[in-house]
């Protein structure tokens, strides 16, 4: 992240601490994750100590301290998720894309992820692709719009 | 300046008086009261975190449990802190600490004089002796002002750690070692280098100028000049010989 595009957030939120959330959740927009480099600076502009924005940053699941795919696949393994079979899409899809949840795909496309419940149980098994929440889902059908990501891209825009 | 208010309450059937707002466990205490605490210090904040100082209070006809470190006292209350609620409660969460820190001295003294042999819980292999009670966090920050150390992740995951495990804000002070209360964080010093073991934080230390005696790390002495704007040669002389000087 440039100095001028950190610049631009800061004053967003009138560099004020108390902002501090907004303000990683910027970052975190803009690089897909939050670079330690970036933090630091942030740390040094809003005289906030660097440990207290890492403790936020390591708190909440929408941060990532390591830099993350160009798609975010989150499989939901809530209960009504692995009722309906949420654990075999996602041994299916860690086989295929070869990464652990939590982990990025060393082509830096994919990033897999997991999550406790997204309040929608009634679209169980549920996968969620960049944002876009699909629910019923298969292993199989979830590879295919992996595969398909164009088609599913164009779809959420 | 007006004066501050007086309240009166009870503890165990005991009428005593403090002032009002202040935390009810420094209170009891005062009075000679034993209850057992891990988390709490009298220079940091309250932060609730070991539950042992747990006692009922009374508080217009009703009774609830609550951690008296960081429970404001008022008017009128009845506190009670041996009940039998209270005790099993402890016991409980006595066991659950004596698995996370099962080689801690003080956890394993007060689980015996509460009745504990054993845990049922299954001790955690790699315990390293720490309760997550983050009172090495609050003097860090609330007495040293180093900000090195702070609570990473949450949930079983949590721990004490400083930022991206680079503890280039740690002083080497041992503060955090001063007042650790199972000793989990251990201080080495090796001919002129402190070592913080948790922290992973090595630093070298400043000879005396008199006696040629390493003394305090240099970090820590450039930290403290800094902000308290000392001249730059007010640490020459180590403690030892400073008094001797005077």
């Amino acid at each position: 992240m440039t100095g001028a595009q950190l610049e631009k957030i800061l004053k967003k939120h009138d560099n004020q601490s108390s902002n501090i959330l907004a303000i990683l959740q910027d970052i975190q927009a803009s690089e897909n994750y939050l670079p330690r480099k970036t933090l630091e600076e942030v740390s040094q502009r809003l005289l906030v100590p660097l440990t207290q924005i890492y403790h936020l940053a390591t708190f909440y699941r929408t941060f990532s301290l390591t830099p993350r795919g160009r798609h975010v696949v989150t499989v939901c393994t809530g209960t009504a998720c692995h009722v309906k079979g949420a654990a075999s899409i996602l041994n299916n899809l860690e086989r295929e894309l070869k990464v652990q949840p939590g982990e990025t795909t060393t082509n830096k496309e994919y990033t897999l992820e997991t999550v406790n419940c997204l309040g929608s149980c009634a679209l169980a098994p549920l996968v969620v692709i960049d944002g876009t929440y699909h629910g019923r889902m298969l292993g199989t059908t979830v590879l295919s719009m992996l595969k398909g990501e164009k088609k599913g891209a164009s779809k959420k825009s | 300046m007006s004066e501050k208010e007086l309240v009166r309450f009870q503890i165990d059937g005991l009428e005593v008086e403090a002032e009002k707002g202040q935390m009810l466990l420094p209170v009891a205490l005062e009075y000679g009261f034993e209850i057992p605490h891990l988390c709490y210090h009298e220079a940091v904040s309250p932060y609730g975190a070991c539950r042992l100082c747990l006692v009922e209070v009374t508080k217009g006809g009703r009774t609830r449990m609550t951690t008296s470190c960081n429970y404001p006292v008022d008017a009128g209350i009845e506190v009670a802190t041996a009940t039998e609620n209270v005790l099993r409660a402890r016991r409980m969460i006595l066991e659950m600490l004596l698995a996370r820190a099962p080689h801690s001295e003080t956890i394993l003294t007060m689980a015996r004089s509460a009745g504990i042999e054993e845990t049922r819980f299954p001790i955690i292999d790699d315990a390293d002796g720490c309760i997550l009670c983050g009172l090495c966090e609050r003097v860090c920050r609330e007495v040293v002002g180093a900000n090195a150390i702070t609570f990473v992740n949450r949930g079983d995951k949590r721990e004490m750690a400083p930022p991206f495990w680079d503890p280039m804000a740690c002083i080497a002070c041992g503060a955090c070692v001063y007042v650790c209360p199972t000793d989990c964080i251990k201080m080495e010093e090796q001919g002129d280098e402190r070592t913080i073991v948790r922290w992973k934080r090595t630093l070298k230390m400043q000879p005396c100028k008199s006696c040629g005696k390493p003394f305090a790390p240099q970090f820590q002495l450039n930290w403290i000049v800094d902000r308290v704007q000392l001249p730059k040669d007010f640490f020459e002389l180590c403690p030892v010989c400073r008094k001797q000087k005077k």
